[in-house]
Order: structure tokens, then sequence, then C-alpha cells
């Protein structure tokens, strides 16, 4: 097979046609939109604003169930179990794998700056926006400051997820910073740029099995408008700052729908696809960067620490997380930012070294490989939070059915299951769904990154031998997960 | 030679996780200090077959110990001990966890139970190195048919 690769270092795409995993076409597109209903759906102005309307609803019922349960235990508050088990459960398994950005089309953060910035909720006017709509500094225009405040909110995971003003306290504060940068910045640039959630789910939605596209070339070109990206009477110009007539990831569409509105031409397609499409996406608009490798990288360690703080047996690791002692707490700071920021990185810098070496090609960068290959850690990744998350639905899932009869811990029994006892389901199932998505989202990676080393090393020599390495390091990063899931119990002395 | 050498690697995991059921019978009898948010001992080992007593003692609040896997729960109230007696049957590694809410990091006390041999674990792995070595196989093969054709 004969390589193209035009741009001298710049990674290659292969000639042939790929498939996942050797069975399916990695162009193969199923565009949703082609049924009138839901094209319709996509278009009215109601979509996605009756979710926003109804997950504010929801929001506003978190904030006063969180303050309401003040240091109370968290399972049985409202806000802690709708966000950090439902919520986050959702995320993991549905929202981001499949649907990619999902939620930020229904997140409520951001609705008071939009609604601020527009001077209207609904309907769309022309005039000039409010607020002092700067544009955002272009060297924070990346994913580093959503990967050190997501790193820095993982520090408070011992307090968010056990107590509910801490809970009320973090909520609280990142809808009033939407606000606040929303006032001073353009548009959605508090999501784009700061959100702590968006962060990762940008990097895992290149996984998703679903995308939003523009459909015809020529169509875009032809419209020289632009109206997708500036606006008009039917809709508001991309909230994301994105142009939609050339986007080709979904790492940084919101799919806030508004570009289905705004299209004269009905150019814009919401397609399902095969997962992981993004991933192999270099373009000089949507490069692969140091910051998405690191988010990555910053992912998979707090996945760790996360499991040996709180799915773990270990007492010392729970009493450093949750603040028993100062200089426990700041300890546990220490050791989990430079195992996230440093180790994490640092080990598979070492392979990718190795890989370079191994490949025998002395002309790509060795910067290129490392961020190149950082992206089959995306489907890994989720793999271990799928899994992680399993860890948390099957043993607390049943006081949700508490929390929804009793929100505010009044007494109330609204659906009549208020006294429901705590009963853990499927747990016997538990090590074999954690192994199960560890191995699945395995064989993602490894199939990636059979596709990536042949973009960055055009000869398929070289590209065959410096995979070896890659296979190794997700191979050993595959058993660590499986051990801790599965195998590992290390007593404390 | 790569090929037959993670083929035997496969089989021998395989024959390691069906060879290593120890002889069944055993008694083993232990005394879990529960207090907030920690068991003591944290982990128990087992093998396969052996009958298995615990005694629950809490050493603050009232403490609970459900077992995945088993199904069993027992509680244990201050000065009050709790007890549980079970063969086991089942391999693998399991959590028991606190099942009586006793503060604000009740979800998260946890223990492990290994049942040995860890027949679920082995298992996995055996999968994951067999998918290792099969991608393995697939690029040696394709560096080899490519070489050809060169």
């Amino acid at each position: 097979m004969s390589e193209t690769c035009k741009n001298g270092n710049a990674p290659c795409k292969p000639e042939r046609k790929e498939r996942l995993l050797g069975l399916i076409d990695l162009d193969a597109r199923f565009e949703l939109t082609q049924f009138r209903l839901i094209r319709a759906l996509l278009k009215s102005r109601w979509m996605p604003l009756l979710l926003l309307f109804f997950n504010t609803f929801m929001f506003v019922i978190i904030l006063v169930a969180a303050l309401l349960g003040g240091y109370s235990a968290g399972n049985y508050n409202f806000g802690i179990m709708l966000v950090w088990i439902l919520w986050w459960v959702l995320l993991m398994f549905v929202l981001v794998p499949v649907f990619a950005r999902a939620w930020c089309l229904m997140c409520p953060f951001p609705i008071f700056s939009d609604w601020f910035q527009r001077k209207r909720l609904i309907d769309v006017g022309q005039e000039k926006p409010w607020g002092l709509n700067r544009r955002w500094p272009k060297w924070l225009k990346n994913m580093w400051l959503m990967n050190v405040l997501f790193l820095v909110t993982t520090y408070f995971s011992g307090f968010l997820t056990v107590r509910p003003f801490a809970s009320f306290v973090l909520l609280g504060s990142v809808i009033l910073a939407a606000f606040i940068v929303g006032l001073v910045y353009e548009k959605r640039s508090f999501c784009l740029y700061l959100c702590p959630v968006s962060g990762f789910q940008g990097l895992y939605s290149q996984f998703a099995a679903a995308e939003i596209r523009h459909k015809d070339d020529e169509i875009c070109k032809a419209h020289k408008k632009k109206t997708c990206f500036i606006g008009n009477e039917k809709g508001h110009g991309c909230p994301w700052l994105l142009m939609p007539f050339k986007f080709e990831k979904n790492t940084y569409c919101g799919m806030c729908l508004e570009c289905f509105k705004t299209c004269p031409y009905d150019n814009m397609a919401f397609n399902l696809r095969p997962f992981g499409a993004d991933l192999l996406v270099d373009s000089k608009l949507e490069p692969k960067g140091l910051d998405e490798a690191w988010k990555a990288f910053i992912m998979l360690g707090i996945a760790v620490v996360f499991y040996l703080g709180f799915q773990g047996p270990w007492g010392f690791m729970k009493d450093m997380i949750r603040g028993t002692t100062l200089s426990g707490f700041f300890s546990y700071i220490v050791i989990h930012t430079v195992f996230c920021f440093a180790f994490i990185p640092a080990v598979f810098f070492l392979f990718c070294w190795l890989s370079k070496l191994i490949s025998g090609d002395r002309e790509v960068p060795l910067k290129q490989v490392f961020t190149g290959f950082a992206y089959t850690l995306i489907p890994l990744g989720l793999g271990v939070w799928v899994a992680f998350s399993f860890g948390i639905i099957l043993p607390n899932g049943s006081y949700l059915l508490h929390i929804a009869s009793d929100p505010f811990s009044w007494g109330w029994n609204l659906l009549g299951t208020a006294n429901f006892p705590w009963t853990p389901v499927l747990t016997q199932y538990l090590p074999h769904l954690q192994g199960i998505a560890m191995l699945v989202f395995y064989v993602f990676s490894i199939d990636y990154g059979m596709k990536l080393s042949r973009r960055i090393y055009p000869n398929p020599a070289h590209a065959h031998r410096g995979f070896l390495p890659i296979l190794a390091v997700l191979t050993a990063l595959t058993f660590l997960f499986l051990w801790l899931y599965m195998g590992s119990a290390l007593s404390e002395k | 030679m790569k090929r037959s050498f993670f083929c035997g690697l496969f089989a021998a995991t395989v024959l390691c996780a069906a060879q290593a059921a120890p002889a069944p019978g055993e008694e083993h009898f232990f005394e879990i200090r529960a207090k907030k948010f920690e068991y003591a001992p944290n982990v128990i080992r087992v093998n396969r077959g052996d009958h298995v007593r615990i005694r629950l003692l809490s050493q603050d609040v009232t403490h609970g110990m459900y077992i995945d896997g088993y199904g069993l729960n027992v509680t244990a109230y201050p000065g009050e001990d709790g007890s549980l007696a079970f063969t086991a049957d089942r391999t693998g590694r399991f959590i028991f966890r606190c099942s009586v809410t006793c503060g604000e990091f009740h979800p998260y006390m946890i223990g492990h139970l290994k049942v040995e041999p860890n027949t679920p674990f082995i298992f996995y792995v055996a999968i994951l190195l067999a998918a290792g070595a099969g991608t393995l196989g697939i690029v040696a093969l394709r560096s080899r048919r490519e070489t050809a054709n060169e």
C-alpha cells in the first residue's frame, strides 16, 4: 500500500479506505436528519430550549437540596445523588460515548449569560449583544486552563461527592463564573475554555458515535453570507465560535443546534458514525495538540487516584482525600498532581521514545509521535471511566429511589419509595462488567493505535515497528486497570 | 515462533487458573473491626471451598458489611457484634461494603474478600494477552506481506 504525505513531517493519511476493527468503513455515516421529523425537531427554536428549561428547573432543585443538606451524609441527598451518581453515569455510559457533547446542548450553566448577551431567551434578535463581548486571549484558546481547573476540582472530590454544601458551593460557583465570564467575553467562551466538565467531554467526544457536520462542501462554498457563523433571524451565529461549514471533529462543538436553524439550505447533518472517527483527524484547522494529550493523561491519572481513594479498601487514602489532617490532604494534592501531570505523561513519553527508536524513522519529530499516540488513550480512558462508573451506579443506584421521593429530606414520600432500603444491584457482576468494559475499549485503542501509527510513520515498516511499544503500554495500562478493578487485594498495614 | 510463544503463554495462564484450586474445607475465622470509614483488616484472603466465619465489631457507630457476589449482609452495633458464616464457593475478588449509613464517607467504606484462585481476573488477563498477541500477529503478518510486496 502506498502512502501520501504532502507536507513533509505532517501525518500521512493512507489512500486505502480504513475500517474500524477491519469491519466498518470509517467514512460511513447514517444521517438522522434525513428524517423530516428529526430535522424539524432540530430546526425548532424549542430544541434544545425545552431540555434546557427542564434541566435548569432540576438544577434549582439540586442547588436547594444541596444547600438544605448542608453537611449531612450525601447518599441521602438529592443534589449529590443526582449530580455525582445519575448525571455522571449517564454522561459516561451514554451521553459522551454515543452522543458526543449532547450534555452541553442541555447544560444549564450558560443559560443566564446567554440570556444576558442575547437580551432574550427564546427568539432571535439582530441587535448588538450586551456585555463587553471581548475575544478570548489567543494563547488561552486550548484545553490547558480546563485541564488545570478540572484537576483542581478533583482535589476536593472527597468533599464534593459526599457533602451537599460542598456541591452547592461548586455548582453555584460554576454558574456564577459562567455568568461573569459571559459579561466580559463573547458567546460561550466559558464553555469553550474554562468549564471543568467541558474538557473531558470534548476529548472523549472524539470517540463518540455521533457528530454534527455540514453535508455538501459546494453549498457551503457558494453560500457567501455564512449565516451559520454570523447568525440570522432564525438563529444565533455559532455560540461556540466555530465555523460549522468547516469543522472536522467534535472536540469544541457544543451541539447547540443553532447551525441547523441558521443554514438556509438545510446543509447541516446530525450523523451516526463508527466509534472514534475523530481520533484520526489532524488538520491545520483542528490539529492534534499537547493540551488534548495532557487531558487524556490527566483523565487516566484521576481514574487511578479515584479508584484508590473511593473504590479501594485503603483507609489511609480515604483519610487523605477527605482531609482528616491538613498534611495528609496536602500530600494527596501533591501526589495526585505529580501523578496526573508528570508521572503518566513521562511513562507514556518513554514508550513513545522507544517507538521512534524501534521504528527506525529518524525524520519524524518525537513531539509528533508523542502527541499522535496520546490519542490512543482516548478509547482506553473512556473504558476506564465506564468501568469506574459501574462501580458507582450498581452499589449506589438504589439511593436514587429514596431521594426522588423525598428530595429535600422533609419527610415527603412523593413516589412511595422514600423508605426503599439500600439495595446493591447486580454487584455480583461488577468485576465482569468492568473487565468487559476494559477489554472492549482496549480493542478500540489498539485498533486506532495501528491506524495512528500509519499516519505518524509514513513508511509502513516503520509504522509496524513503531506501534509495538505503544501496543505494550496500552496492554500494560489495561492490565493495571484490570488488576485494580478485579485483582488487587493489598492489605493495609 | 512468536505465535507459538503467545499461544503457550495463553494456555499456561488458563491452565494455572484451572489447576490452582486448593483442597477445600479449611476453617477461617476473621475478626473485622469497623470504624469510620474503614475495615481492619481491610483485605481477607481464603481459598475456594474454605469455611469462613466473620465477627464484625463496631468501634464507633453502627456499621454493616455486605459482601458482593455472596449477597450476605451483617450489622454491628456499638457493643453488639455481628457474625457471619459462609462457604467460599465462588472465586474472585469481592468487595465488601458498609450497608448502614455511618457518615459522609459511608459509600466509600470498602474492603476486599479474595477467594483464590481469582479465576475471573485470570480469565480477563488471558483475553487481554490473547488480544495483544493477536494484534502482534497481525502486525507481523502485514509487515511480512508488505516486505514481500516491496
